[in-house]
């Protein structure tokens, strides 16, 4: 996906917005979910938010609820009508949505808005949520002046340092490192893991990296391996700021079909993986 | 006293033996429902006109009902002892000395329970548990401690057999408040009820998280918005039974209940409801109360005879009574149908609105009317959003939103009790089962009470959705008991036998997850 497309708008798909979140940082948090990524997982659990809308039209006709029309070379998606049983997901075979919603920070931050004071902070995720930085800079700063804290949950192909505008207003990053020998993240990601690792390291210098996560799975790549030397490279960083590691158990829920029989590891495996990471210096290891 | 005929008298008896020989009872449970049934033949109270076709009636037509309170009150229906005034005395009735040491202090206790009477015969209020017992803590090691804590808890589970029994901690952290919870949090017994009284002021995040830890293992405790109930009560106030608000070293001589949906029903429009029925209702009810009080504090003689008035561990000048609702929920429904307006409550605001100006009108009519003996209250009633029991069909606890039609999204949820907490300085509440996802992050419940409480919110439960304890309405019970209770066998506590009632008929195990 071309990244030069979000520089042009400071709006972003939406592709869904979780008012109360338990389980994208800290606390109480609405989450937010932008369409699009730059890497083809193959444990990917929510690949309907991979790619934009063709407007091919596919889903328009299969919609139950009539929710979906098509004009002028787009699908329009009423959310009035529909009624969330996610055939039109079902239908795309490009990986997309046609229920996305283009948002400028400010009425993304007027649906945030709606859950405070309940809420402690704003998490973006997605998709790849930093294919829309100028976005996520806008909206942090309306977040940070009404008091919410302001998280990324990011695949780490956005160099940051490039963008200390969106740093300033953002309380942290929580990063994935898929797997950490290049060939293993061609494997999964069918991208190479450079820019992640240097940015593992410069957030976690600044302070900002919250977390970083591996979803276990199995045979796919060497996941001690990647456990070890990720707990490694980020335990001499403690001091500037506390980062969990969150290790995934990968289950098949969601992924596409033709990579959806991976082995589901053992709890014992996973145990073994947490141990790895504690005796390489990280305190706070959690398994999901 | 009034004549009764040999009729009743006769289906009395019949309910006797019956009660005699029933298989699922225990022997306490048979001897507190022969009281009842002596009770019943009763006929002392001075009963307003009219009472009876509001009151004696079917569920499904019945507008005022008066909990099983009977007919010859001989106590108030709950009373909240002063037990620091017990812990500092002793008390000479019960011939002993103030305790010593955590040994004595948790004997005293114990023994103080089983002499405080209350509708259910059971002590509605086991006091501020962490205040009472600090000054011990450190009498012995901390492991000594939480061992003696523990036999406490398990003593008060198996002994007190209703889970109306409450005790309060909070709203400041203490190393007894800390052990408790770990305790409660080990033994996951559905008695006490427990109230953390928080305030995001006094109370440190640490101490909340850890109530937020236990209420998922245990069910409990529940939180008190603390500056809340004390800027209406002062700070002498304790949460006890399900979540009623009352002052301490007082109590509620009675609760009577409103049944706000039939009172709508044969209402011919929302016009006839506000200028006819519910002000009549409203007028029968207070005046029933007013006798029912009348006869407790001029007749019974318990205010001058029993040892917790004679010793001054309740005042009669510290008691009020509260004026209870429910079914605020099919109350507007039916309203909105009867006048051809669309809309349900909880997902229109214009139905809201309908609750709202419904609980003004509740609220006014309690603040016009003068009880001499509600001096603590201002000579007024408390409001209270009442839980329901086992036999409601189709009537909603208090103001909430009935299970199976509650928003997708807690927050809209919220956004609806926040409108009607309010009212009820005796006590309201709404319950979140949550999702066991949510034990990793104890957080995300605490950000939720505290936005919760800025919002004037004024008391919220949770528990774990996978949780063996859990909160029926008001009070606790155990799933694995009720399973018993099904299948035909005793069960020791009363609770269950209406948990299973309100399981069977208010879907409570239905509520959505959140």
């Amino acid at each position: 996906m071309a990244r030069s497309f979000s520089e042009r708008c400071a709006k972003a798909p939406v592709n869904k917005i979780i008012p109360f979140s338990s389980v994208d940082g800290p606390g109480n948090r609405t989450a937010v979910f932008l369409q699009g990524c730059n890497f083809d997982c193959r444990y990917c659990h929510n690949p309907e938010t991979r790619r934009l809308c063709i407007a091919c039209g596919d889903c328009v006709d299969r919609c139950p609820a009539k929710a979906l029309r098509l004009q002028a070379g787009e699908v329009l998606f009423d959310p009035a009508k529909c009624c969330g049983c996610d055939t039109c997901i079902r239908t795309c075979t490009y990986d997309s949505s046609p229920r996305i919603r283009w948002m400028d920070a400010q009425e993304t931050f007027a649906e945030v808005k709606k859950q405070m004071p309940y809420i402690r902070g704003v998490t973006v995720s997605g998709g790849e949520c930093t294919l829309y930085p100028q976005f996520l800079k806008e909206l942090f700063a309306l977040c940070h002046d009404a008091g919410l804290s302001t998280l990324i949950d990011s695949n780490g192909t956005l160099d940051f340092r490039a963008h200390p505008e969106l740093l300033a207003q953002t309380d942290g990053v929580m990063l994935d490192i898929k797997a950490w020998s290049r060939e293993d993240h061609e494997r999964v990601t069918g991208s190479d893991n450079e820019l992640v690792l240097r940015n593992a390291v410069y957030l976690a210098e600044r302070g900002q990296l919250t977390e970083v996560r591996t979803v276990i799975v199995p045979e796919l790549f060497d996941t001690a391996g990647t456990v070890e030397e990720t707990a490694k490279l980020l335990a001499p960083y403690r001091t500037r700021g506390e980062i969990r590691y969150k290790l995934i158990t990968y289950r098949p829920m969601g992924v596409r079909e033709q990579y959806a029989h991976s082995r589901v590891p053992q709890n014992e495996e996973m145990e073994k993986l947490r141990a790895i990471a504690i005796t390489q210096g990280l305190k706070d290891v959690v398994i999901v | 006293m009034r004549e009764i005929t040999m009729e009743r008298v006769n289906q009395v008896r019949d309910e006797i033996l019956e009660t005699v020989k029933s298989a699922t009872l225990t022997h306490e449970q048979k001897v507190a429902a022969l009281a009842n049934k002596a009770d019943s033949l009763m006929e002392v109270l001075k009963l307003p006109e009219g009472l009876d076709e509001l009151m004696n009636q079917p569920i499904e037509t019945k507008c005022i009902c008066d909990l099983s309170e009977g007919r010859a009150p001989l106590r108030p229906r709950y009373i909240i002892p002063d037990y620091a005034k017990f812990m500092r005395e002793g008390s000479k009735f019960l011939q002993l000395d103030p305790p010593k040491d955590l040994f004595e202090a948790l004997n005293s206790l114990l023994i103080f329970y089983k002499h405080v009477p209350s509708v259910t015969n059971f002590p509605v209020y086991l006091g501020a548990l962490d205040e009472l017992l600090e000054p011990f803590i450190d009498d012995v090691d901390e492991a000594m401690a939480k061992k003696l804590l523990k036999l406490f808890m398990i003593h008060i589970d198996r002994t007190i057999l209703d889970s109306f029994s409450h005790a309060n901690i909070g709203p400041k952290a203490t190393k007894a408040g800390r052990l408790l919870l770990e305790v409660e949090a080990e033994l996951e017994n559905a008695v006490p009820n427990l109230t953390m009284k928080y305030d995001a002021s006094i109370t440190p995040d640490d101490f909340a998280l850890q109530c937020v830890k236990t209420a998922l293992k245990s069910a409990k405790p529940s939180f008190a918005n603390h500056a809340m109930f004390s800027s209406e009560l002062t700070e002498n106030y304790v949460i006890a039974s399900c979540y009623n608000g009352l002052k301490l070293g007082g109590g509620s001589y009675t609760l009577c209940r409103m049944i706000l949906g039939n009172i709508a029903k044969r209402s011919e429009n929302l016009e006839d409801f506000r200028k006819n029925q519910l002000p009549y209702v409203m007028q029968t009810m207070a005046e029933y109360m007013d006798e029912r009080i009348r006869f407790e504090v001029e007749e019974s003689g318990f205010f001058e005879h029993n040892f917790l008035a004679r010793e001054g561990f309740i005042h009669r000048d510290q008691f009020s009574a509260m004026f209870g609702m429910v079914g605020l929920a099919e109350c507007v429904n039916i309203l909105m149908e009867k006048e051809g307006r669309a809309g349900r409550f909880g997902h229109s605001e214009e139905a809201d609105q309908l609750g709202v100006s419904i609980m003004e009108q509740i609220d006014e009519f309690n603040r016009n009317h003068v009880n001499p003996y509600c001096e603590a209250t201002g000579g007024h009633f408390l409001l209270h959003a009442q839980v329901g029991i086992s036999e409601d069909i189709e009537i909603s606890p208090g103001t909430r939103i009935p299970i199976g039609e509650e928003p997708d999204e807690l927050i809209d949820h919220l956004k609806n009790c926040a409108k009607f907490h309010k009212y009820f300085p005796s006590g309201t509440g709404d319950i979140f089962p949550i999702d066991v996802t949510v034990h990793r992050n104890p957080e995300f419940v605490l950000d939720i009470i505290k936005g919760a409480f800025s919002e004037n919110l004024r008391y919220l439960s949770f528990y774990s959705s996978d949780s063996d304890v859990i909160r029926i309405t008001g009070y606790l019970v155990k799933r694995s008991e009720i399973e018993k209770l099904e299948s035909g066998q005793a069960v020791l506590q009363d609770t269950t036998a209406l948990g299973m009632g309100a399981k069977q008929n208010g879907k409570i195990l239905q509520r959505k997850v959140r």
